[in-house]
Order: structure tokens, then sequence, then C-alpha cells
């Protein structure tokens, strides 16, 4: 099979599971017990109000065209109405979410580097001194609360030495780069500013080493286990036997054929960190599109958590595939 | 005649939680050029340490404790820190930078297992590019990938799969993959162990012939490793025979079938099956391989010796020559 029909036939699969996803969630959200609409108002609401608050929504009609009505809606890119100011959803999307992926972006790469980095370190040397800190450092920090080291950074960093702002996006006081991406470094370059890009990079240095750090810790202990095992295989051995480099070995050798597990693992971090970065935003006053959900959790707001959690799903599903594909591109027994 | 390679009291200790155990013990050795040396003894019997320990690879967690390893240098090597000169050169005394750029280049090695020797992730073009670049850095790429499928052609593999992967090969063709790519930079030295072990007769035969064939083209000097006397006793010049570690007994090929003078090769030949001549009981070596981390004293071999006296429960036997020509380790014969 050739790599472009793995990933036409590795696309059409992403068709039916995203569809079960929505159907799910439809369901799951009106399997809960209670009228949401009840739940929204004050004991003793007026009929009248509650009947147009369930028309502007769409509720009162037979929960068959509710689901057509929300299938051909997403179709559109439309998430559904707030139930607290009938706003769409998708507009609320559209503003959080670039605050979100750039905070993960930022945040995976640091964890993927360094955590690769020090694992790849860790296995070389075996059982030694090196290994065993490395190993350490990776249970320590996955062990803190993302919150807990947030604070512990905005401590040292903001509020001792001042080098750093303790939380938002962006320097008020300072105009934003015309929005092309919503990930304002990547504005910030494409508008050609390297001011605007500073002062963002500060902002997000240490909300993405925050989460960063967490996270790395899967990132040693998954690249040291894989690289233990590859580096004991037949084919490093006989590289090794033929004089190539120790970098060819480690990275070209080793490396490269334990990366699978750690892609995988990259892909599904990816996905639970979008939806997931809850605490450090929280912890950063970042405005995100975890904080986003919560604030709707908290208010009942129904058809906004209903809007969040599908956009989430889709986003995952999509990471997935990419990791799929990228796997069939490293890998190439994977296509046949 | 000259001498290629010189071993002398090689000992390669494993340090295990069980205790030391050595896995080649005070070995030594002679080589001259163009010669096959057959290297047999059952398994664990330290055949595959030795012929790592030539080119300083030895698995973990095992090490070179003592010994002399001379190769006999006939060309002036350059590698990053400066130049080997020629003549014989202890290996022992090369630093690391210069030991690598001497395996695959003055010697090669060729693994038992072709399907799992290869580099799932490289094209075998890529494998012949990277192990000419990796001894000279001015080879370009397309003359690298140009020298690929003229080797490739002479090993009977049709050129145009120099862009293809190891699993797309079969077994066999993976293994003359692997001697390409041990013959490539045209070594002094090819240690072979167990190359055919895991290929089916046919192709064994058809590799063994290959083999010979390279050797007399390209003046090759052979160490064939293996448990098949069958295949030594079409290949090998000379056989040293090993057990617990240790030579005992080093004999021309046709002397050593005709009359084998250590008690252990008469056993192991005994247990080889014939054929022709199907009256024969199979015999075996009764008691088990010894343990290499609670050495006994005296000759490893005396439990399972049925000419066992008391000084062999004593005195390790020393290598004395034989009266076919050859050395053996024995008190049968060094007048003990």
């Amino acid at each position: 099979m050739s790599l472009r029909s793995f990933i036409v036939s590795r696309v059409l699969l992403t068709i039916p599971m995203i569809f079960v996803l929505l159907t799910l969630v439809f369901v799951i959200l009106r399997i809960i017990p209670g009228d949401p609409a009840l739940l929204h108002f004050e004991r003793g609401v007026s009929p009248e109000v509650l009947a147009e608050f369930r028309a502007r929504l769409g509720l009162d009609r037979p929960i068959w065209e509710q689901y057509v009505n929300y299938i051909a809606g997403l179709f559109r890119g439309d998430f559904g109405l707030s139930m607290q100011d009938y706003s769409p959803i998708s507009q609320h999307i559209a503003i959080r979410f670039p605050a979100t992926l750039e905070l993960t972006i930022y945040a995976m790469l640091f964890a993927v580097l360094l955590g690769v980095f020090l694992g790849v370190k860790s296995s070389k040397r075996y059982n030694s001194t090196r290994d065993v800190s490395i190993r350490l450092f990776g249970i320590v920090t996955y062990a803190i609360p993302v919150f807990f080291l947030g604070m512990l950074l905005q401590l040292v960093f903001s509020v001792w030495l001042g080098w750093f702002p303790s939380g938002l996006r962006f320097n008020p006081r300072y105009h934003l780069p015309p929005p092309v991406t919503g990930l304002y470094t990547i504005d910030s370059i494409l508008a050609g500013d390297f001011y605007a890009f500073l002062i963002s990079f500060q902002y997000l240095l240490l909300p993405s080493v925050t989460l960063g750090t967490v996270l790395c810790g899967i990132f040693i202990r998954l690249t040291r286990t894989n690289m233990l095992e590859t580096l004991r295989m037949d084919f490093v051995v006989a590289g090794e036997a033929r004089g190539l480099s120790e970098g060819t070995i480690t990275y070209g050798y080793a490396l490269k054929n334990a990366f699978l597990p750690i892609m995988t693992m990259i892909g599904l971090q990816f996905a639970a960190l979008l939806a997931g970065a809850v605490l450090t935003e929280t912890t950063f006053s970042w405005p995100g599109l975890g904080r986003y959900l919560i604030d709707r959790i908290y208010y009942r707001d129904y058809t906004a958590i209903q809007g969040t959690v599908v956009f989430f799903g889709i986003l995952v599903t999509l990471v997935t595939l990419v990791v799929d594909v990228l796997y069939a591109i490293i890998d190439p027994r994977i296509r046949l | 005649m000259t001498e290629l390679l010189r071993i002398r009291d090689l000992s390669v200790v494993y340090k295990t939680r069980r205790g030391t155990a050595y896995g080649v013990n005070g070995v030594s050795l002679d080589l001259e050029e163009n010669k096959t040396l057959g290297l047999a003894g059952e398994s664990g019997c330290g055949k595959s340490t030795l012929g790592r320990a030539i080119i300083r690879l030895v698995p973990y967690p095992g090490q070179i404790a003592s010994g002399e390893i001379s190769l006999n240098i006939e060309r002036e090597i350059l590698c990053g820190g400066g130049v080997i000169r020629k003549g014989m050169t202890n290996l022992m005394e090369l630093n690391d930078e210069q030991m690598r750029s001497l395996r695959g280049c003055e010697i090669a090695y060729i693994f038992q297992d072709p399907m799992t020797s290869l580099n799932p992730m490289r094209s075998i073009g890529k494998h012949f590019e990277e192990l000419m670049r990796a001894h000279d850095p001015t080879v370009k790429k397309e003359a690298a990938v140009e020298r690929a499928k003229e080797i490739l052609e002479g090993l009977g593999i049709s050129p145009e799969r120099v862009l293809d992967y190891p699993h797309q090969f079969s077994g066999g063709m993976r293994q003359r993959v692997m001697i390409g790519l041990g013959l490539a930079l045209q070594p002094k030295l090819l240690i072979a162990d167990e190359p055919t072990t895991s290929l089916d007769v046919i192709v064994e035969a058809q590799i063994l012939r290959q083999v010979a064939e390279l050797k007399a083209k390209f003046d090759l000097t052979m160490i064939l490793i293996t448990h098949n006397l069958g295949v030594l006793a079409q290949t090998a010049d000379s056989i040293a025979i090993m057990y617990a570690g240790r030579i005992v007994e080093v004999a021309d090929t046709g002397s050593l079938f005709e009359s084998p003078q250590h008690p252990y090769t008469q056993a192991l030949l005994e247990s080889v099956p014939d054929v022709s001549k199907p009256e024969k009981r199979l015999t075996w070596i009764p008691g088990a391989p010894p343990d290499l981390t609670r050495p006994i004293p005296g000759c490893m071999y005396n439990p399972r010796c049925p000419h066992v006296m008391d000084i062999c429960k004593e005195v390790n036997p020393q290598l004395v020559p034989s009266k076919t020509g050859g050395l053996v380790a024995c008190h049968l014969y060094d007048g003990g």
C-alpha cells in the first residue's frame, strides 16, 4: 500500500469515529436527570419565560429533530448557543482555543525535547549515578501537582526575581499583533514585530515550563525503557560492529526505532493537555478553553458544555489521525 | 606466511549478581593470513564472546579483563584523532575512536540472525551510504549508492532494490546484504558468528559457497564461529574447540576429524548424526555444561570426562603440542 492510499483509508476511518463520538455526547447529556431549562432559572419562573428559553435553544423540539439539527449545525461549524446569553459557542471557542493551543504546543515542545534528551542520556549509562538522578528527577516532577509547581515558579521568577509576569497572555500596555492564527508568538513573527514576540514569549514561558516539566517525567521513563530495549537489539550491535559513530547509533538506530511508542504518547498527551490544562490555565490566569469549560460547568450551561466537549472530542480524533499518519511516514513497515 | 591476528591470555569476565563468570578464560590464538579458522563448541562455551572481544564489543555486562589482541594492519587508517600506523597493533591500546574506525574497515563482523541485523528504518542503500561515510566523510551520497548497487549485483541481488527496506527481503538475501556490508570496505579479517544457523540448508549452502568465493577474491582471513561441525569440515583450514571459556584443542581440519585428541572433541564428533551410517546410535555427552560462575578446580571438563584421572580434579591442563601437529589441553597427553 502506498503512503497516499494509507492516508486516504485512515482519513475515511475517522468519519465513523467522529460520528459515534457526536452521538455519544448528545445521548449522555440527555440522559443526565433534570431539565436544563428548569435548572437554569430560579424556582417559580413563569411558564412563558421557560417556553421562550426552550424555543430559542431548540429544546422544545422532539429528540430526533434536536439530534438532526445538532449534527447539521456541526457541519456548518455551528456548535450551538450558550444558555447564558444565547451567544454562539463557536465564537467563544474561536477566542479561547488559540490560547490553549499555544500553551499546549510550547509545553509539549518543552516536555518532549527535555524528556527524550534526558531519557536517552539515562539509557546510555544504565544504572549509573546519572541514570538514577535523571529517573529521580522524572518521578519527582511527575509527582508534583501542577498548580503547586506553577505557584512555586511564580514565587521565584515573578515575585522574587521579577523576570517573568505571573499571569495573563500579553502586556495590556502594548498593542497586540494583528490576529492571523490567534497564537501570539506566531502572529507577532508574521507581523515582523520582534518586540511583541518577546513579550508573548515572556508571558508564555512560566506556564509552559510548568506544564512541560510535569509532563516530561513520562517521556523520560518511556524513552529510557524503549531505548534500553532497542540498544540491545541485533541491528544496533551490528551497526556498532560496522564502526558507525556513536551519534548515528544512538539517534539514527536506537532512538528512531524506539520512537513509535514515544510518538503515541505525544499524541495522547497532546490531546489530554488541550482539554486538561485547566489547572495551569487557572494558576496563570491563562484565558484558555479549559477555563471556559470549567466556567460553563459551574453555570450548568448544558449547551455550552455540549459544544465545547464535542470540539475537544473532534480535536482528539484529529490528533490521533495525525499521529497515525506520522507513524506511517516514520516507519516504512506500517505502510505494508 | 604472515601472521594477521595474535591473541594472548585473553580473558573476558561477566560480572553478574550470581558472581563473576569467565566467559573467555586465558585464551591464546594465532591466525595466519588467508586462512579460515573455525571456532566450535557447545552453546555458552564462549566462542561468540571471543569473537565479540576481538572487535572489543563484548555484550553488557561483560568486559575484557586482560590480555592482548594484536592485529596486523596493512594500511594507514585515518581517524578523528590521527593515524593508526601499519604493522602489528595491540587493539587493547587503541582508544574508542581509533577502535571505531577499525570496525567495519579492517575487521568485519557478520551476525547470526540476518532478520534482525539490519536497521528496519533504513533502506539498504542508506546502510551502505552511512557505512562508507562513517569511515570517510568525503564520500558523496551518489558515489556511495553506486558502490552499493555494484556490491549488491555482485552478490546476486538486483541493483534497483537498493532503495528497498530490510523487511522487503528474505532471510538469505538479508544475510547476503550483511556480507556485502561487511566486505564493502575490503577488510582483512572477517568474523562470521554463526552466519547460516538461522537459514535453511539450501540457502546455507549458497551463502557458504558465496563466502568462500569472496574470501578467495578479496584475500580474506576468516574466523567462522559455529556449533555446526559439518560446516567447518567444508570451509575451515583449522579448527579450535572451546569448552567453558578455554580452548581445549586446535588442529588442522583434516586431522581433527580423523583423530580428535581431546575427550571433549571426541565426544563432540560422536554426537554428530551421520546419515551414511543409520545403524549408528546417536550419542550425547552426559552431564550439563559447566556453570561458569562456579569454577571447579582442575580441568573444567572432568565431571563429564570418561577418562578422568585424579590430577584432572586438581590441575588445569595447559595447551601442549599434540601428535597430530595441533595443540591439546588434556592430562592424557601432557605426561601428567
